[in-house]
């Protein structure tokens, strides 16, 4: 508590205008910016999983298993931040057992619980399904007997029983689509429905959100591919790169078109916020709204990708610009989340003042934390990698490579 | 021919009247427009019980700050200048309709003079603000385990023993009358003293107000001062616009006051 004080007495110093007293805490900081961060990546690598699946774009099909796992590995990680930041996280299974059906927040659970379980467990179980056979039956010691259980009982690998597990898959994604599109919409509705609050309360909002969300998902997918090639020591699918950098272009217009049509609306509109939220994304928010988020994270990568689809560039110089262009995104994808939660709050809901956002480091909602929870979807998606092999090897039984391009 | 031609659009003006007529008062008594007063009831039983409201008295308001003093001592609240349940704010306007505000430890210590030059200041006044106990409060709207609920009585209340402290309420409030309590870690706010007015006493910053700035009392009880007070001043909300019907009326409210 001293600490939470002392930190206070210091913003109380940075406050320009009126705030109201109440407002000098800012109650939702980075580990929340985290949390619509990490969903957005789990439904955009989800979306991506079902271009494969349900719309047949074969060239992306090297990434289909490896977009499932991430997609599973964020989402595992999803609810910890939110948990972090509860004041009393051991109440917070009371969101399951008696939800306020009112409340956007409350349907949580449920939004969680449905796509987790059947959505992406089913998912990955039916597409996993014959090989965890395979390797049950291939395998000694522990693996035998997790992957005997992973099988749930169903070892069956006739024609039938896999033609079954197609078809099924293939209705879990389609199924898949308007739940992540449900997941993430979602996030922005919880911000888009405060009325007290101009910066968030927008019709927008979640469909704001999801469009930033496809794109976090294919940038970050990208990413973990490239590495994960350089780390196999294995040719990049060039096809299959070109393909996703042409979805992240497309994705990225559709992204910026929806933001530049908030901007605009709200410019046009003036309405009696508007002098105060000038202000604010003049001064708190220039560095992370303007320069990083607009003119790093969207105009250069807009352009590179732009070039590299014009030009065709040669296939070191395309890596190269899909890599930066990737981590560009992911760190505008986050300063938007951050520019949204925080940027709500910088603001005094009397339109007089702005305050300021200091990260502690250490606590449940500090730095550290939330570098943890940054780090754990990749430990957990190295483990999944390691359990269930996304691509084809010495332990992988589906021949991925089969239908790659590279040669 | 003319004369014919007018005489049949006015019957059909007078008769298209005569329908609308009835149609216009069945709109009418549907909407209650023009009225500031809240139009849901918790519980949904109308005529029943208490249903409690506060009046602020603009023009006797000295800013004393007695108020919040009286509120921190009553009800517990941490006295860190960060934490209010209520808190009273000075509005200067200059001639040249420049307007500042400020509420130094929510009042409590008084207010320094302000740093504007005498002969520069069009008017200035004191705003008591606290929780609205808004008819319809977004804060319960959005508490994802009903910790935060409306009494019958209209009062909006906090479930310390179940809030989970997500502070969605804290955001979802427009008037920055939320804090988390920095010992409990779950949400606070005013509860018109609901432990003093359940028992026939009136809220502590009332008690204490030495000009009767405040008043409490009943929205529907003609008994009470609240309705005096509602009888005969003209009335405002805070922050109208958000529809979230507050039960904590102004008088001569100026409009700078957000």
């Amino acid at each position: 508590m001293e600490e939470l004080l002392r930190h206070l007495a210091e913003a109380q110093q940075q406050i320009t205008g009126y705030i109201y007293p109440n407002e000098i805490e800012l109650h939702w900081g980075l580990v929340i910016v985290l949390y619509p961060f990490i969903t957005g990546l789990v439904a955009g690598a989800f979306i991506l999983a079902s271009l494969e699946r349900v719309f047949n774009v074969k060239e992306v099909q090297p990434t289909y298993r490896l977009s499932l796992l991430t997609a599973l590995a964020f989402l595992l990680v999803a609810p910890l931040p939110l948990l972090a930041h509860l004041g009393h996280p051991e109440r917070a299974f009371e969101i399951f057992l008696t939800p306020h059906l009112q409340s956007a927040m409350a349907m949580f659970g449920f939004v969680y619980a449905w796509y987790l379980t059947v959505v992406l467990l089913l998912e990955v179980w039916f597409d996993y399904r014959r090989d965890i056979v395979v390797w049950s039956r291939t395998y000694r010691g522990w693996r035998r007997v997790l992957y005997s259980i992973l099988s749930l009982g169903v070892v069956s690998t006739s024609e039938e029983s896999l033609k079954f597990d197609e078809r099924a898959g293939r209705f879990i994604t389609i199924v898949g689509i308007p739940s992540a599109f449900l997941l993430h919409g979602y996030v922005g509705f919880i911000f888009g429905s405060v009325k007290a609050n101009p910066w968030w309360s927008s019709v927008l909002m979640p469909i704001v959100f999801l469009f930033s969300a496809i794109v976090s998902g294919i940038a970050l997918v990208l990413l973990i591919y490239m590495v994960s090639s350089w780390l196999r020591k294995h040719p990049i699918d060039m096809p299959c790169l070109d393909k996703l950098g042409q979805f992240l272009f497309y994705a990225l217009i559709l992204d910026v078109s929806l933001e530049l049509l908030d901007f605009v609306h709200r410019l046009y509109e003036a309405e009696e916020s508007i002098d105060i939220l000038a202000q604010m994304v003049q001064s708190r928010l220039f560095t992370s709204r303007v320069v990083v988020q607009a003119l790093m994270g969207t105009v250069v990568p807009l352009v590179v990708l732009a070039v590299v689809r014009a030009l065709k560039p040669r296939e070191l110089v395309r890596k190269v610009a899909y890599f930066g262009t990737g981590i560009l995104i992911l760190v505008a994808i986050f300063f938007m989340r951050w520019n949204v939660v925080l940027g709500g709050q910088l603001f005094s809901k009397s339109l007089r003042g702005l305050t300021v956002y200091k990260i502690g480091l250490a606590g449940a909602e500090g730095a550290v934390t939330a570098g943890i929870l940054t780090l754990l979807p990749f430990v957990i998606l190295i483990v999944l990698v390691r359990l269930l092999p996304p691509w084809s090897g010495k332990s992988g039984v589906r021949e991925v490579g089969q239908q790659t391009h590279s040669s | 021919m003319k004369d014919e031609l007018r005489s049949v659009t006015r019957r059909d003006f007078l008769k298209c009247l005569a329908k609308l007529a009835p149609a216009a008062a069945l709109a009418s008594s549907g909407l209650k427009l023009g009225t500031i007063f809240a139009s849901e009831e918790p519980g949904g039983s109308e005529g029943e019980g208490h249903w409690y409201g506060m009046g602020i008295d603009l023009e006797r308001c000295i800013g004393c700050g007695r108020c919040s003093e009286a509120c921190k001592e009553e009800n517990d609240v941490p006295r860190e200048p960060y934490f209010f349940r209520t808190w009273v704010e000075r509005y200067v306007v200059t001639v040249d309709r420049e307007v500042s505000v400020d509420s130094p430890n929510g009042g409590i210590d008084g207010f320094p003079p302000p740093d504007i030059e005498e002969q520069h200041i069009l008017r200035s006044f004191y705003v008591p603000k606290l929780c609205n106990q808004c008819a319809r409060p977004p804060c319960v709207q959005v508490c994802p385990v009903g910790a935060t609920f409306e009494t019958r009585d209209g009062v909006v209340l906090v479930d310390e023993k179940y809030c989970i402290g997500c502070r969605y309420c804290i955001q979802a409030c427009p008037y920055g009358a939320r804090y988390l309590d920095p010992q409990t870690r779950v949400a606070d706010k005013c509860t018109f003293c609901y432990h003093r007015i359940t028992r026939g006493l009136r809220p502590a910053c009332v008690e204490v107000c030495p000009n009767s700035a405040r008043i409490f009392g009943e929205i529907r009880n003609a008994n009470t001062p609240l309705w005096r007070f509602v009888r005969t001043n003209e009335l405002q909300v805070l922050k109208p616009h958000l529809r979230t019907e507050p039960k904590v009326y102004y008088n001569s409210l100026d409009s700078e006051v957000r």
